[in-house]
């Protein structure tokens, strides 16, 4: 642990800034409820692979941004990211030895959970009723999984983030 | 909330750059669509705009008389009449936000004087108000939210009800009038003044259909909101009078 030296910061930022922004790029409405949760996907895949680098608080952040930025109530996607981040990182080990199907399987419980803390803080909130079109992001986000797997190992590599 | 409203006010701050960005593609393309448009659509687009500007001066013509006209006859009446309110035009940033609620992210914020409750219209009528602020931005919760309601009256005679949104983007409902409530198909709902957000006067849709089931004591009434809600680029912000 004393050896390894931490680098590649910044490269972990830019990727999260960029799902920030693609969580927010306009779609045309009929898709935008299929829009993949970028900034989860990207959060469980480095706390799966830099599991003493990205951690729940800087999942925290990152939702708390995201709440600023989507205008939901300031601290639910923190709380959701902090949760699914927590439980990646208890299962990091488990997870990186498994085949990416079986990969998807996990990714897909845990944004389930996700949305399930996101579906509980708008009903706790008062906020109004929600079709079935809110559990679509979990399945798109299961489905894109591998791509967002292979090109952020890829990124690893290529800048050798540590 | 208030308690976190600082906190979440340097944030919005701070993030304005990523809105910024994500809006980019959305504003490119809409720039080109304008600079590539044809000279004859131009000249087209030119003369249309025209005409209705002159439409729309020879109708103001009427107004100055009466307007001049009602506040004689309000003054005879002792009661007051609503000065013109300032305006400020704000531009729409083009970027999606929570998708279960009908909120738009517009250009300007407190920095601009934009204040939280203030009523938000576009040219054909009201688009909802303004739900947070910060300070180069602001959001806007529009009148088809479903926890947005908007108090209103039938324009043609005053019959006073409240318009709740529905969730649907075109939709608006109105549950509280009774069966025998004079309202037609084709009435002009506009906003009452009551609560004290929204202007008297201002068109908020149109009724679309009214359906009464036996056994209920009110009418089930659907408008149309006349704003284009889910289309608009400018939005007008209403002032406070007391302000300037």
């Amino acid at each position: 642990m004393s050896e390894t030296t931490h680098r590649g910061g910044w490269v972990i930022i830019m990727t999260i800034l960029l799902s920030l922004i693609l969580t927010i790029m306009p779609l045309p409405e009929v898709i935008s409820q299929w829009r993949p949760e970028w900034t989860a996907l990207v959060l469980i895949y480095w706390a799966l692979a830099l599991p003493d680098r990205v951690g729940v608080g800087i999942a925290w952040c990152v939702g708390i941004l995201q709440d600023v930025l989507q205008v939901t109530v300031l601290g639910a996607h923190g709380l959701a990211f902090a949760l699914i981040v927590y439980l990646t990182v208890q299962l990091y080990q488990r997870l990186r030895l498994v085949p990416i199907w079986q990969q998807m399987i996990t990714v897909f419980i845990l944004l389930l959970i996700n949305r399930m803390l996101l579906l509980w803080i708008r009903g706790v909130m008062g906020d109004g009723d929600v079709g079935w079109q809110f559990w679509a992001p979990a399945v798109t986000s299961t489905l894109i999984w591998p791509l967002v797997f292979l090109t952020l190992r890829a990124v690893r590599r290529r800048f050798r983030v540590q | 909330m208030d308690l976190f409203e600082p906190g979440r006010q340097a944030l919005s701050a701070l993030v304005h750059p990523v809105r910024i960005i994500a809006s980019t593609p959305a504003t490119l393309t809409a720039r080109l669509d304008e600079n590539l448009a044809s000279r004859r659509a131009l000249i087209a687009e030119n003369q249309r705009l025209k005409d209705r500007q002159q439409m729309f001066e020879a109708r103001l013509q009427r107004f100055d008389s009466l307007e001049v006209e009602n506040i004689r006859l309000r003054r005879l009446l002792d009661s007051s009449y609503e000065i013109e309110r300032p305006v400020l035009i704000a531009e729409l940033i083009r970027i999606d936000l929570d998708p279960f609620s009908h909120l738009i992210e517009i250009g300007k914020g407190s920095r601009h004087g934009v204040y939280i409750g203030q009523p938000v219209i576009d040219e054909r009528g009201i688009l909802g108000q303004v739900d947070q602020v910060g300070p180069l931005s602001s959001t806007i919760r529009l009148i088809s939210d479903p926890s947005h309601a908007t108090p209103v009256q039938v324009n043609r005679n005053g019959l006073r009800g409240i318009a709740v949104g529905t969730g649907a983007i075109d939709q608006l409902t109105i549950q509280s009038l009774p069966g025998n409530a004079d309202i037609q198909v084709g009435d002009l709902i506009v906003a009452s003044g009551l609560g004290g957000r929204f202007p008297s006067g201002y068109p908020v849709g149109k009724v679309q259909r009214i359906s009464h089931e036996a056994g209920q004591p009110f009418l089930t009434i659907e408008l149309t909101p006349l704003a284009a809600l889910d289309r608009v680029r400018q939005v007008l912000l209403i002032g406070d009078e007391s302000d300037e």
